[in-house]
């Protein structure tokens, strides 16, 4: 019974790491190129997260699959030719579902295959560990990735666009931060929500200590 | 064919469009090679020369894919040439020069997944640049990323001995540089028309 349970805590854990304690964006700096580069909006974000999401549930399945009978030798060729075709797959299907999209992410699709996060995750995890594990790593991953886009996206398209999703927010007064749309405002978000992160950790740091002091001092 | 002249051309690709600081590739080397001047330097010009070939070797593969009708193995064809690029430009080092190839040494595998070189192949197959526009483009490119790394690295070096409150060290500063030099590059927009 015991060991049953430490198994669903520990398969949880595979899962939910991605989300936030190893999130790929924020504390491991993984795949920055298009989550600076599309989330001029939210949907473009969302969007971006869905297909990255695919390519790498879909490449480290195979991965995992077929870890036992690649060569060590030519593993990293392997896995880009996987990875390769799952992105000519989306490309080619978000040029069937919406025109408009495509011209939006633009080259961005295509550089899926040289995002470090699903090669990272493909070589450390897929090709080490089972195929149950793999895919709950490769969701968990997936989701921290879309989700650190949306964090970009929701800030970058409400601040220079003033509206969400395409819906205007502010009415006619409102006067969009120009910057926030154009190269300049991607950095300085992902910066912002970078030392927002810190801050609140930093915080948390010094609550504990302080906790603990004043458990030491009870003592004494 | 594209009509954009050889010089516009360098200058978009290294200036008015910074692959790094507008275009937003290249991002991951740029962050984690620009703590030092001496190591930014050498990993600049690899990328350079890299980019040169690469961009040689694309054109070619793209030629070759039209002719058979097989555009949609154009990210397999491109990766798949760029990675024996890679190889083929340490070897080629290592043969020429061991010191260089000693002092680039760990920078040359992770050119492989430098974006830069990919999305340089794929930008100049878009805008269906010649030849001699498609090599323009890719020394321009890597002109480019060599020019916003060192800068960086300079800015950084120079900031190692300021007091900066400790939530905004590391990654959270580099980002911020990043926006203000992004900022800087934005006042070349009007150039060349």
């Amino acid at each position: 019974m015991s060991t049953e349970a430490s198994e669903l805590t520990h398969n949880m854990d595979t899962f939910l790491k991605g989300l936030w304690r190893q999130n790929p964006v924020f504390i491991f700096l993984l795949g920055m190129c298009p989550v600076l580069a599309v989330t001029n909006t939210v949907i473009n974000s969302l969007a971006m997260g869905v297909a990255t999401t695919f390519v790498l549930f879909m490449s480290t399945f195979i991965v995992s699959c077929i870890r036992k009978i690649v060569p060590k030798e030519v593993r990293i060729p392997t896995f880009i030719v996987i990875i390769a075709t799952f992105v000519t797959m989306v490309e080619y299907a978000i040029q069937a579902i919406s025109l408009e999209l495509y011209d939006n992410l633009g080259a961005f699709i295509a550089l899926i295959v040289v995002n470090c996060l699903i090669m990272g995750r493909a070589e450390a995890f897929a090709s080490k560990n089972t195929l149950g594990r793999t895919m709950l790593d490769a969701l968990g991953m997936g989701i921290g990735f879309t989700f650190a886009l949306l964090c970009l996206g929701v800030v970058r398209e409400i601040l220079g666009s003033g509206s969400f999703m395409g819906i205007d927010l502010f009415g006619e007064h409102f006067q969009p931060w120009a910057i926030m749309i154009l190269p300049p405002g991607a950095f300085l978000v992902l910066a912002g929500w970078l030392l927002v992160f810190a801050w609140w950790k930093e915080r948390q740091q010094h609550r504990q200590m302080a906790e603990a002091a004043a458990e030491q001092e009870a003592v004494t | 064919m594209n009509p954009d002249p050889l010089g516009f051309i360098f200058l978009d690709a290294a200036i008015i469009n910074n692959f790094v600081l507008a275009a937003f590739l290249g991002i991951c080397p740029f962050l984690g090679v620009s703590a030092k001047l001496k190591t930014a330097v050498p990993m600049g010009f690899a990328v350079i020369f890299v980019m040169t070939v690469a961009a040689v070797c694309t054109y070619g593969v793209n030629q070759l894919l039209i002719y058979l009708d097989a555009p949609y193995l154009r990210i397999i064809a491109y990766i798949a040439v760029i990675a024996s690029t890679v190889q083929l430009v340490e070897m080629v080092i290592k043969w020429f020069s061991d010191t260089l190839f000693r002092a680039l040494g760990i920078f040359l595998p992770l050119i492989t997944t430098n974006c830069a070189i990919m999305g340089m192949a794929l930008f100049a197959t878009a805008r269906e640049y010649g030849f001699m526009q498609t090599v323009v483009y890719g020394v321009g490119a890597g002109v480019g990323f060599m020019l916003a790394l060192v800068l960086m690295a300079g800015l950084r070096e120079q900031l190692e001995l300021s007091d900066v409150p400790s939530i905004a060290r590391g990654a959270a500063l580099t980002l911020l540089i990043a926006g203000i030099l992004s900022m800087a590059f934005m006042g070349f927009a009007g150039l060349g028309g």
